[in-house]
């Protein structure tokens, strides 16, 4: 049983901040396979197409047969771990600073032995579940876990070292205006956040979700206009040192795409926030978070973008709101590198069209707010940096990935005019 | 004659027994716009980024770039801000004779009303009332509706509910006496505009900007420290930015008084 983690004590102010460091990075390209399938949380292993065997470590060619055609496949995750031990040094810094760390090898029901990290409550000859996550370093390690749940089992030093997860943590959310904001903040709260402050914009009009908010326990809704320079520099000087999530839920959106519109007023303000809110919350927040990464039970962790899953190709309707956020998912991606050295997280979360005003002409199926939450912190909880929010994300992201070219035809015909 | 005049101003202006006001709220990117409908073009709200601060993006000199709209902060309405007043000469800030930057100032003081009521209604009953008091309104004299609005701060200024914002504001009759029975050259407000919150509830919608305007007149808002101003005998000084064919503009708004006046 894994023993419960207890909320971090307040911080000694004479004590050096630990400087993260990080797990070898180094990787095969063929490796990288199962580091993109980590980001999104999927265990896949290399099938071969010409024999069928399913490979670990992954390779450029088949093991059995020797061909080339290797396709990344999700992979039943069950086994039966076979060995075990425990490491009490090392000489890579990140290890030493963890031991004793438990590693092993598990017989896969798909075939291949692996040698994995092991949850603390995997006991020999017993049946497990692997699952692939990104370790600080982004590069995908596999751990073992008992296939039967165990007490706390979340709290496991081994697993917290891979997830985001929001437990302790101390969250901040953009964007008391969403319509999301609530339910995040309710779902966060839930998942134990010690602390979830709320940016709120133009405090000189009424926000409709700002009683719901006030009246939750761990909420604090402070000033914040990602729009305005001075306001995100002001709060990151406030709460940049204790925030160890950083939820970017800010968003502008008016339907239309180029010809839709007659000038630019609303793409400006589309970019103000969905680009240029996030580049400026980042220099910001950044810094201060990405130095963080080491610093205890609640040390900063993740960094999350809420898009458009039309970030990915252009949904016409709402063309110019899609550009912008394609430019906030390319921001990102610079953001994720640039956040690499440090092992502070970037993830996306994509949503199709949500249930609220801007999307209200459009029919279902729309994503609610509770859905966005529940998405948000399983994402969270299980390290993620790429997830699909409801059908459509997720039906647009399957499409991208298999031909984004005949998605972008799908999505931008005109019409039976002939 | 005149240089007595200015010579008399210099030398009031330096023993200070006529005073400067300042009648401008500081441009903030906090202070309240108006809000429209989100279907519609938005007011930009002041915003300012650092080109450089005496570092590496320029070592030795700190400067900004400001983005705002015509309409933000203590700004000038043109005449060219309504659809009343489109087909009307001179009609933008750039073209307005600059004689009208400068002239004299009644000041009708509703912040008792206001206090209590925050859709008060200035009404001609209620200038002929300040008229009786102060004497008639000159032609071509700016005139303010003092309501100390101005000293609202966060979201009481707005004061936007479910039914739309509530603030102090002249009724159509009133606009119309001030344009056809005393050719004001322009009315100013504390609030946000130059109607009331709930203008857009009078036939015409929004009278102030819709008489105003169509008869060549101009608008001042988001005005402050009306209190310091007498009832008449002031000089406002309010020139807008030359911009080409603006049709309003934030500006400093200024005011001299003689110093037994306040």
């Amino acid at each position: 049983m894994t023993d419960p983690l207890s909320p971090p004590p307040k911080k000694n102010p004479q004590v050096r901040t630990v400087s993260p460091t990080r797990p070898p990075e180094a990787r095969s390209r063929a490796a990288l396979g199962l580091s993109a399938a980590a980001a999104e949380g999927r265990f896949a292993l290399q099938h071969c197409d010409e024999c069928g065997k399913v490979q670990y470590p992954p390779r450029d060619a088949c093991s059995g047969c020797l061909s080339t055609e290797l396709r990344w496949k999700d992979t039943d995750a069950k086994g039966t771990l076979l060995a075990e031990t425990t490491i009490h040094t090392s000489t890579k810094l990140y290890f030493r600073e963890r031991t004793p760390w438990r590693t092993g090898s598990v017989q896969l029901d798909a075939g291949p032995v692996i040698i994995c990290h092991l949850h603390g409550d995997c006991v020999r000859n017993g049946r497990v579940d692997i699952i692939n996550r990104l370790d600080r370093s982004g590069q995908a390690v596999l751990l073992a876990l008992p296939s039967q749940r165990s007490p706390h089992m979340e709290d496991d030093p081994q697993l917290r070292a891979m997830t985001s997860d929001p437990k302790h943590r101390r969250i901040l959310i953009t964007d008391a205006r969403n319509p999301n904001t609530s339910e995040i903040a309710r779902a966060l709260s839930d998942a134990g956040a010690s602390m979830i402050f709320v940016g709120l914009s133009e405090t000189w009009r009424p926000s409709p979700t700002l009683d719901a908010l006030s009246a939750m326990d761990k909420v604090d809704v402070l000033p914040l206009d990602v729009t305005d320079t001075h306001s995100v520099q002001k709060l990151a000087g406030a709460i940049g040192g204790k925030t160890d999530i950083l939820i970017n839920n800010a968003r502008f959106l008016r339907p239309g795409g180029v010809l839709a519109r007659s000038d630019t007023s609303f793409a400006k303000e589309e970019m103000e926030v969905n680009y240029f809110g996030l580049m400026r919350l980042a220099q910001s927040f950044g810094p201060v978070m990405a130095s963080r990464t080491a610093d205890g039970v609640n040390a900063s962790v993740a960094w999350v973008n809420i898009l458009s899953v039309h970030a990915l190709s252009s949904q016409p309707e709402f063309g110019c709101f899609s550009a912008s956020n394609a430019a906030a998912r390319s921001l990102s991606q610079s953001l994720r590198a640039e956040f690499r050295a440090s092992g502070l997280r970037v993830m996306n979360l994509y949503c199709g069209p949500t249930e609220d005003e801007w999307y209200q002409p459009l029919p279902p199926p729309k994503v609610t707010p509770q859905a966005v939450a529940r998405t948000l912190v399983t994402g969270l909880q299980n390290g993620l940096e790429e997830t699909y929010c409801g059908d459509v994300a997720k039906d647009v992201f399957e499409r991208f990935r298999d031909n984004p070219l005949i998605l972008e035809r799908e999505t931008t015909l005109a019409g039976d005019g002939a | 004659m005149s240089e007595t005049i200015l010579s008399d101003l210099a030398k009031a202006l330096g023993d200070q027994s006529i005073k400067v006001i300042d009648l401008t709220h500081t441009l903030d990117p906090d202070f309240p716009v108006i809000i429209l409908p989100p279907e519609f073009n938005q007011c930009a709200r002041f915003r300012m980024e650092e080109i450089s601060a005496y570092d590496h993006r320029g070592p030795a000199w700190k400067w900004h770039n400001i983005t705002l709209s015509e309409h933000t902060g203590t700004h000038f309405d043109a005449p060219a801000h309504w659809i009343s007043g489109r087909d009307l000469p001179n009609n933008s800030v750039d073209t307005i004779n600059p004689a009208n930057f400068v002239g004299p100032v009644m000041v009708i003081d509703c912040s008792e009303g206001s206090a209590t009521n925050e859709d008060f209604e200035l009404t001609p009953e209620l200038i002929l009332a300040w008229e009786e008091e102060h004497g008639e309104i000159p032609k071509d004299s700016w005139v303010l509706m003092r309501t100390d609005w101005s000293k609202k701060t966060g979201a009481d200024y707005l004061n936007m509910r479910d039914d739309g914002p509530h603030s102090p504001g002249p009724t159509p009759d009133a606009i119309r006496f001030l344009i056809h029975e005393r050719n004001i050259r322009g009315f100013g407000t504390e609030t946000v505009g130059t109607d009331a919150g709930q203008g857009s509830h009078y036939t015409p919608p929004y009278p102030a900007h819709f008489y105003l305007h169509g008869a060549g007149k101009f608008g001042l808002q988001c005005l402050a420290n009306l209190d310091l101003l007498p009832p008449r005998g002031a000089i406002l000084l309010a020139a807008p930015l030359k911009i080409k064919d603006g049709t309003g503009s934030p500006l400093r708004v200024m005011a001299l008084v003689q110093g037994n006046d306040i």
